[in-house]
């Protein structure tokens, strides 16, 4: 299973391209990034436990920077990317800071508050674009190799997925990953052992805004164009429905559910499946996230996982 | 070690802890006896810092703690356990203590290498799991674990954190006799090394236990003394132990 996964993704570009699909290319391309997105909030929301429903700003603010300082002229993805990483990490910081004195439903609305306020603040911002948005002239550079080829972008993206990943698997199996997952078990607990929670869930938060920054990163070279859509609250809907479809809390959940709900998409909306009913394409994927809550608790990659994580 | 002035706590207009004024001296279990609504679950919050104070002074070997954050109080050397089950229960019994000795020992602010690799975190674990009686259960689910060995755990989880006086709230509330013997036993050993303030119902057990016990009625400290004093005791008699120990 997992030589077949890995085979599939390595030669995925070089299939498609010798059928003559490269629309696909950048398709998985796009699913790679929400899976970087997606597993950045599996960490707040499945290990950390904190519902935030403002994920969309931080992935919005790192696609921003790159916009931004692409219009300003400077495309070296060596300075706009940390740039991007950086900035969704102070938002994190910030938003989280003021958000984790909060619990529960409360929680919930003030991150999506917080993450509504950065979208209304770019839909303002009339020197980038404002409701319009901005395109790129170019993808980042810096590389050596040109990222308008979309099997190289496609790899780079893969490579990046992969370290991220990687390191999310060390994090959470550290010192601090299980700090975490027992706040998220027993914040009352915790305290009373010693850890200063709010500490720990605030870095944690301020790692998964970071992570997401990346991603925006990546999502606004993707498209060539970043708008305020990419902040707006759906944005952070899809994201939670792509963790709760995965698998809140898997390790696999947020790259799944990505590739789930981006593919379902895809299926009902882009073919000709539901003939003149793919405008309402939502609804069958809207059955299939009620039909995965009801009997796969767990998500997808917990139906499919041996033992209970 | 344990010093309450005056400690008072308002919840609107009900004062569930009036003035309380208490000595926990270093190596003895004193009890905290008192009926239902006392206040003496609310005194333990104040004492450990899940709730803060309206006025008076807590001070804990000799240092002000009054405006302490709770998780300092813990690095202090005092920990607690809770009326009411208080574990990580989808964590294992090993998992849940070597969390808990992780607090203690060494940052957790660390990233990169596993738990899993820190020998030490899990042998020091496995002590404490064997000295609270749950040796042959290290690898069961906490959720898993029966009602007195849950409890047990949480002793544990207290133990861990190397204390140097544990609160414990109504430990063997919800046991059997059977168990409550055993969390007898248990409290019984760990007095050697650290002091207890005891909040119990359970008299047979409080008076096995306890060097001192103090009577807590509506908020207020009505009688502190050795057992037999305490028993003698004409107001605490009327206001409390009734029949209870005159049979």
């Amino acid at each position: 299973m997992k030589k077949i996964i890995i085979v599939l993704v390595l030669a995925f570009p070089l299939a498609m391209h010798a059928i003559d699909q490269g629309f696909y290319i950048s398709f998985a391309t796009r699913i790679l990034i929400y899976a970087m997105a997606a597993a950045s909030l599996n960490l707040v929301l499945g290990y950390g436990g904190m519902v935030s429903f403002g994920h969309a700003a931080f992935f919005g603010a790192g696609a921003y920077i790159v916009g931004i300082l692409a219009a300003e002229g400077v495309t070296s993805l060596w300075i706009a990317w940390p740039a991007a990483i950086v900035a969704a990490g102070l938002a994190a910081l910030v938003i989280g800071a003021i958000s984790l004195r909060t619990r529960g439903v409360y929680f919930i609305m003030i991150t999506l508050a917080f993450a509504q306020m950065m979208y209304y603040v770019f839909v303002s911002l009339k020197a980038y674009g404002g409701d319009d948005g901005l395109s790129l002239p170019s993808r980042s550079t810096g590389l050596g190799v040109s990222l308008a080829n979309d099997f190289a972008w496609y790899y780079l993206v893969l490579v990046l997925l992969m370290i991220i990943l990687y390191l999310l698997h060390r994090l959470l199996r550290s010192r601090f990953g299980r700090v975490i997952e027992a706040i998220r078990e027993n914040e009352t607990r915790a305290t009373a052992v010693g850890y200063p929670v709010y500490r720990y869930k605030l870095l944690c938060f301020v790692i998964s805004g970071a992570i997401a920054g990346l991603a925006g990163a990546l999502i606004a070279n993707q498209t060539s164009y970043v708008g305020p859509a990419l902040l707006h609250w759906v944005q952070s809907g899809t994201l939670m429905i792509m963790v709760i479809l995965g698998g809140v809390g898997r390790f696999w959940g947020g790259p799944v559910g990505a590739v789930v709900l981006l593919a379902l998409e895809e299926l009902f909306s882009g073919s000709p499946l539901l003939g003149p009913y793919s405008l309402h394409w939502q609804l069958p994927v809207g059955v299939i996230l009620l039909a995965v809550v009801l009997f796969a608790p767990q998500g997808i990659s917990g139906a499919f996982a041996k033992k209970p994580q | 070690m344990l010093s309450l002035k005056n400690l008072s706590k308002r919840f609107g207009g009900v004062v569930a802890v009036d003035g309380v004024d208490l000595e926990v001296a270093a190596g003895e279990v004193h009890a905290l006896i008192g009926p239902n609504g006392a206040g003496k679950t609310t005194l333990i919050g104040q004492i450990s810092g899940s709730l803060s104070s309206d006025s008076g002074a807590i001070s804990f070997l000799g240092v002000d703690i009054t405006r302490a954050k709770p998780h300092d109080r813990v690095r202090a050397g005092l920990a607690r356990s809770y009326q009411i089950t208080s574990i990580f229960r989808r964590f294992t019994v090993l998992d849940n203590l070597a969390l808990a000795v992780q607090a203690r020992s060494g940052s957790s602010f660390s990233f990169w290498r596993p738990v899993a690799a820190e020998t030490a975190l899990f042998d020091e674990a496995r002590a404490l799991a064997s000295q609270v009686g749950l040796s042959g259960r290290t690898n069961a689910v906490a959720s898993t674990l029966a009602h007195g060995e849950q409890r047990s755990l949480e002793v544990g989880l207290a133990l861990a954190t190397r204390p140097k006086l544990v609160l414990l709230d109504e430990p063997m509330a919800g046991m059997g006799p059977e168990e409550s013997n055993r969390m007898i036993g248990l409290i019984g050993r760990i007095r050697a090394q650290v002091a207890v303030l005891l909040v119990e119902h359970d008299m047979d057990a409080v008076f096995r236990l306890a060097d001192r016990i103090s009577v807590m009625v509506n908020g207020r400290l009505i009688a502190t003394g050795s057992p037999e004093k305490i028993r003698m005791n004409e107001e605490v008699r009327k206001a409390y132990l009734g029949d209870e120990l005159a049979a």
